[in-house]
């Protein structure tokens, strides 16, 4: 099933995070490395997008490393999947912006 | 230096102004470091070492285990506000990103309002019908927490007008 509900940054930058496992500081900081200091996390927001998208399938958590005790999440196939619905989304919007925009700077 | 302890009251419908002060507080060289009702004591810190952060939550061991994973300390509970520290060093400390988010902190502060100002209001009209005549303390309380949920609902309600265009 075709799932076309659009991602908000947040979630789109976290499942982008856990293409590799990483826990909850790391995913704060690819973030912010991603986007250019653009997106930043926050704790509350961050804690509440890891819970719905582990109960949604998208992402699931690691067996808690034994030494450091924090916990890593992982993208899971159906996140993976949501997220490349979510690129080839995000593509058409991109490309038909600079159409437009790209058309009418030629114009001038 | 020793810690310094101060007295300050502040409406539960202003928390963003009590947070505005812990952070100046902050800045100034003075850190959260134990809180109570209406007192807060403060340790000496580098300026701008910290930022601050309150949050209305129920206890909640794996969201304080969270926070904690992340680098932020946890400094004490008054009722249900929750007082959260990090060092500056660590980035940029919040606790909300999204507008979601705090919409539904809203709707937790709304519903703790409208349920003790709802029992005073009950307690109130009981009262006023009771030989003790203290039913207007309660019917006090009752019209100053309803105006309380007034002013959480109109953050509320500007923060949803924000998300109509916006994420």
């Amino acid at each position: 099933m075709h799932d076309s509900i659009a991602l908000t940054e947040a979630v789109y930058y976290i499942l982008l995070s856990l293409y590799t496992p990483q826990h909850g500081y790391g995913i704060m900081q690819r973030t912010e490395a991603l986007s250019n200091g653009r997106v930043r996390l926050a704790a509350g927001t961050l804690y509440g997008a890891l819970s719905s998208l582990t109960e949604k399938g998208w992402i699931q958590l690691l067996p808690a490393d034994p030494v450091s005790r924090k916990k890593e999440y992982i993208l899971t196939n159906a996140g993976l999947e949501a997220l490349k619905n979510e690129v080839s989304r995000l593509k058409e919007l991109a490309e038909n912006g600079e159409k437009i925009l790209g058309g009418s700077e030629d114009d001038k | 230096m020793t810690n310094k302890t101060l007295y300050k009251w502040f409406w539960v419908w202003d928390f963003e102004k009590e947070e505005r002060w812990l952070n100046e507080m902050a800045q100034s060289g003075w850190a959260l470091c134990k809180v109570g009702p209406c007192i807060y004591t403060f340790e000496p810190c580098e300026p701008g070492d910290y930022f601050v952060r309150l949050e209305m939550h129920s206890p909640d061991a794996s969201y304080t285990a969270f926070l904690e994973e992340i680098g932020a300390e946890y400094i004490g509970r008054v009722f249900q506000w929750t007082y959260y520290r990090r060092k500056a060093e660590m980035g940029q400390f919040d606790i909300f990103s999204d507008i979601d988010s705090r919409i539904a902190h809203l709707d937790r502060i709304g519903r703790a309002l409208a349920i003790i100002g709802g029992a005073n209001l009950l307690i109130g009209f009981v009262n006023t019908f009771s030989p003790a005549h203290f039913g207007w303390v309660n019917l006090l309380c009752a019209t100053l927490l309803m105006y309380g949920l007034g002013r959480i609902h109109g953050k509320k309600e500007a923060l949803e007008k924000e998300k109509a265009w916006r994420e």
